[in-house]
């Protein structure tokens, strides 16, 4: 009897550990040791998780942003600079009319999404020419688009004088703080403590808002064309679907999750970054879903919340806390980027393409 | 031994995974005859060649047995380079050339005559100069022999098609020593003319004391040129004929033979007829790479199974491509008198057609979905089946319970053995892959049912097992069912009338109990023109 529980547990165990995966294990125990770390050298667990939360909540939607275009084949969004771009100037714009609080932050993403959509579709035309090798070709539209918008942040008519820089009286500044408009709104919406622990309940509630929406997704016609498109074009194709569409429609998803997700970023952080600071966004949330378990073949939102979890608390903690145990040494970021660029590689080498 | 013979093949046998593909085959050849390979597909014909030709596929699926001689001599032929050091020569059916170099190096490929020079004397003989002069005067010569006059210097990506092959076999006849020349199916892409040149050209050789393996479908060609014949079936050799005693008609009989048992259809309520047509094809023409199809008529009755048989490259396969819209096509399709859009694959199949593809693992299933959402996915996607509706109006979707509850029901009715509806399509055996292909085209409940080469690549068990089904659909479920398939004995067991196609066009109709000879005739393009036996 004690022998068959015994076996069942152990099949039950291996069942997770196949779905869960190797790498997984690895970064989720160097994740516990380095809290272990943290409980020994009696640093703040409560603001180290805080923080944490924080910075899961704000990546999330960028992270999720990546489902999109793996789920329709093109593979991971290393153009997410498009819709970044997009995102910044919605934000941008409200900040010009000075909109307080939630009206500043809505009135971004209003703007930002039809700039998006319209930025997306030609992205996807230009990605359906280069079939094959989207990935590639999306890393220098990326650059070439962050390159491009600098010198629309000098030329832009903006007037508000928060914005522009202080000497010559044209041109936006590289760094806006949105402390007199729409900084931390969605952080600060139902927030509470608990004992040392500060949850930001608007932000968590806004990326899971969109997590659910795209798991709805997934399970609608218009899901299942996408993951048919991904997974193999000639059968979507002989089942009577637009296989160009879908691919469209995916990568236009995408971009429009990148204006979205940039815009929760910039109000959490509280400064919206310009100029060359979009080139930053996208191996984040490349590194994130991959972290989380996806392949070019297969994601899903699960991977998303895992991946956004597991990388982002990693990088939260890793710096204070390795900055803590080894004082006066700045190797925690060289470790940070070495994990993260690290990650990338080991994913995109075991990707297999048909 | 002194026979006489350049060439002897005696008692080979081959076997693939426990098929045997090859039993005791002898050929022997002289130098100077033109000596006709005939064969269905399948017949053992390229197994037998590869042997010939030492090509890892035999090696690596554990060697042959029985013994091939050159001279007289016995030879082991280990690799494809041996054989062509032993004067083995071969020209391809798909061109083996470099398009952008010219014609005198393709010909010289990898056999340049070089000269002497400073830097190969330091660093070795692999940058010796090439000596383009030689290069161009023997590449010359071997196309005066073929009797043909291309330019040596031209590239030969700027070459018509038909030059190819003749490019091909400049190459083959350069080589000094050559004894034997194999030719797989030449003439498959020429036209006429071209055709007439290279066969005279073949003559020609074969007058220089060559020895001529000439492998086609095409009777009339044998008849033309060949001294004797070979003809195989079923990996076999069935006979051997000298040219003056053989018939076109005997030849086609022999290849084609086979004993049929034909399982009697179970009778239906109304016996499809010409007064209830379903289905009308006129003029399709589908540009399907390998398998054109050009300028095809084809009616088909409701209710029937027709079958659709014809030899690779005829263009069998590219009609139920066409009409479904996968590759691009042209003409005119009529389904119960209305106008089908062509070029459409969402019209086409909510017109009421479903297609089970001949490409099962690249067209017809999703190999790491499960078998429950390759059965559902075609329908819901194109019928709006499986959906209900969700939060956001507009946004439907998919409804699990009645998904699960329709495969565990097809996976009972089409048996198809799987661990349950979740198991991953990749991890079932061919034929019951097949079978759930069959299940996603079922499942759209069509009324003219598509099917290509059902029954490829799955064991004989499996095979009636899919036949069966066919079967069971055309006469329970009153569906019209228009199956294509290499194999005509397969064709003859279930089809109420099979149309042969040839060179992209319906040679003719015939009843499935027609003669071997007819069916052998039609297939190689030498049936009365269009005759309608049914």
């Amino acid at each position: 009897m004690a022998e068959r529980v015994e076996s069942r547990v152990v099949t039950v165990l291996k069942q997770l550990y196949a779905e869960f995966g190797l790498p997984r294990l690895i970064i989720a125990g160097f994740l516990v040791s380095l809290f272990i770390l943290a409980f020994i050298l009696k640093m703040n667990i409560g603001m180290l998780v805080s923080d944490s939360l924080v910075r899961v909540g704000m990546n999330g939607i960028l992270v999720l942003s990546m489902l999109y275009t793996l789920a329709c084949g093109v593979g991971l969004n290393f153009g997410l600079a498009v819709g970044v771009i997009a995102g910044l100037v919605g934000a941008v714009t409200s900040m010009n009319f000075d909109l307080p609080g939630f009206t500043g932050f809505f009135a971004a993403i209003a703007i930002a999404v039809p700039i998006a959509v319209a930025l997306g579709w030609l992205y996807a035309e230009l990605l359906e020419r280069v079939k094959g090798q989207e990935m590639m070709v999306g890393t220098y539209v990326g650059y070439s688009i962050v390159a491009g918008m600098c010198i629309f942040w000098v030329a832009a008519p903006y007037t508000n004088p928060a914005m522009i820089f202080p000497l010559g009286g044209a041109g936006l500044r590289t760094t806006l703080t949105l402390d007199r408009t729409w900084a931390k709104v969605l952080n600060d919406f139902l927030a509470f403590r608990i004992g040392g622990l500060s949850i930001p309940t608007g932000l968590l509630l806004f990326f899971a808002l969109f997590c659910v929406a795209s798991w709805l997704f997934f399970r609608s016609k218009a899901g299942h064309a996408m993951r048919m498109v991904g997974a193999n074009p000639a059968y979507a194709q002989s089942s009577g679907i637009n296989v160009r569409g879908i691919r469209r429609l995916g990568v236009i998803l995408s971009t429009v999750l990148g204006a979205i997700g940039i815009i929760v970023y910039a109000q959490s952080y509280g400064f919206v970054q310009l100029y060359t600071a979009p080139l930053n966004v996208a191996f984040p949330a490349v590194a994130s879903i991959l972290i989380g378990g996806a392949s070019l073949q297969r994601a899903t939102v699960g991977h998303v919340v895992l991946g956004a979890i597991l990388f982002h608390t990693l990088l939260t903690i890793a710096l204070p806390v390795t900055q803590t145990a080894l004082s006066g040494t700045d190797i925690s970021e060289i470790a940070r980027m070495i994990m993260s660029n690290g990650m990338i590689l080991y994913a995109l080498t075991r990707a297999e393409r048909r | 031994m002194g026979n006489g013979y350049v060439l002897e093949l005696e008692n080979i046998t081959k076997s693939y995974f426990g098929t045997t593909v090859l039993k005791g085959v002898n050929l022997a050849v002289k130098p100077g005859e033109i000596h006709a390979l005939v064969g269905e597909n399948g017949a053992g014909k390229s197994t037998l060649m590869n042997i010939l030709f030492g090509m890892g596929v035999i090696f690596e699926t554990g060697g042959f047995e029985g013994q091939i001689k050159l001279d007289g001599q016995g030879v082991e032929i280990t690799s494809p380079r041996k054989a062509m050091e032993l004067g083995i020569g071969m020209v391809h059916q798909e061109f083996m050339l470099l398009p952008g170099f010219s014609v005198a190096e393709n010909v010289k490929l990898n056999r340049e005559p070089t000269r002497d020079n400073v830097i190969a004397r330091v660093f070795g003989p692999k940058l010796r100069t090439l000596d383009e002069p030689i290069m161009r005067r023997d590449t010359r010569s071997a196309m005066d022999k073929l009797g043909l006059s291309i330019d040596e210097l031209a590239l030969v990506a700027t070459l018509p098609v038909g030059y190819m092959q003749f490019v091909e076999i400049a190459r083959e006849i350069d080589k000094q020593h050559v004894k034997v020349l194999v030719f797989d199916e030449p003439t498959a892409v020429l036209t006429e003319s071209e055709a007439a040149t290279l066969l005279s050209a073949m003559k020609q050789l074969a007058a220089e004391g060559i020895a001529i393996l000439f492998i086609t479908h095409r009777l009339s060609e044998v008849m033309e040129v060949a001294d004797n014949i070979t003809i195989l079936r079923d990996g076999e050799v069935v006979s051997r004929l000298e040219r003056k005693d053989a018939k076109v008609e005997r030849i086609a009989e022999l290849m084609v033979g086979r004993k049929i048992e034909r399982a009697a259809l179970p009778p239906r309520k109304r016996e499809p007829s010409d007064g209830d047509v379903i289905l009308q094809i006129r003029n399709l023409r589908v540009d399907m790479p390998g398998e054109r199809v050009r300028g095809l008529d084809l009616t088909v009755r409701r209710g029937e199974i027709l079958g659709i048989g014809g030899l690779a490259g005829h263009g069998k396969v590219g009609i139920a491509n066409g009409v479904l819209g996968l590759y691009p096509a042209e003409g005119e399709v009529f389904k119960n008198g209305q106008r089908i859009t062509l070029n459409d694959p969402k019209r086409a199949l909510l017109s009421g057609m479903a297609f089970v593809s001949e490409d099962r693992r690249g067209v017809g299933l999703l190999l790491d979905e499960s078998v429950e959402m390759n059965l559902v996915l075609t329908a819901m996607q194109v019928q709006n089946k499986f959906l209900r509706p969700g939060a956001i109006p507009g946004l439907r979707l998919e409804d699990r319970a009645s998904i699960r509850q329709h495969a565990l029901d097809f996976i009972k009715r089409l048996d198809i053995r799987c661990t349950g509806p979740t198991q991953m399509v990749r991890r079932l055996s061919g034929g019951n892959q097949q079978k759930v292909c069959l299940g996603r085209a079922f499942t759209m409940e069509p009324e003219i049912m598509w099917v290509s080469e059902p029954t490829r690549g799955i064991d004989v068990g499996a095979k009636q097992l899919v036949l069966d089904l066919l079967v069971k659909f055309n006469t329970e479920h009153n569906m019209t069912i228009i199956m294509t398939s290499s194999e005509l004995a397969e064709l003859r067991k279930v089809c109420d009338r099979i149309a042969i196609v040839y060179e992209g066009r319906i040679a003719g109709i015939l009843s499935p109990d027609a003669s071997d000879t007819e069916f052998g005739l039609m297939m190689a393009g030498m049936g009365a023109a269009r005759k309608e036996v049914v």
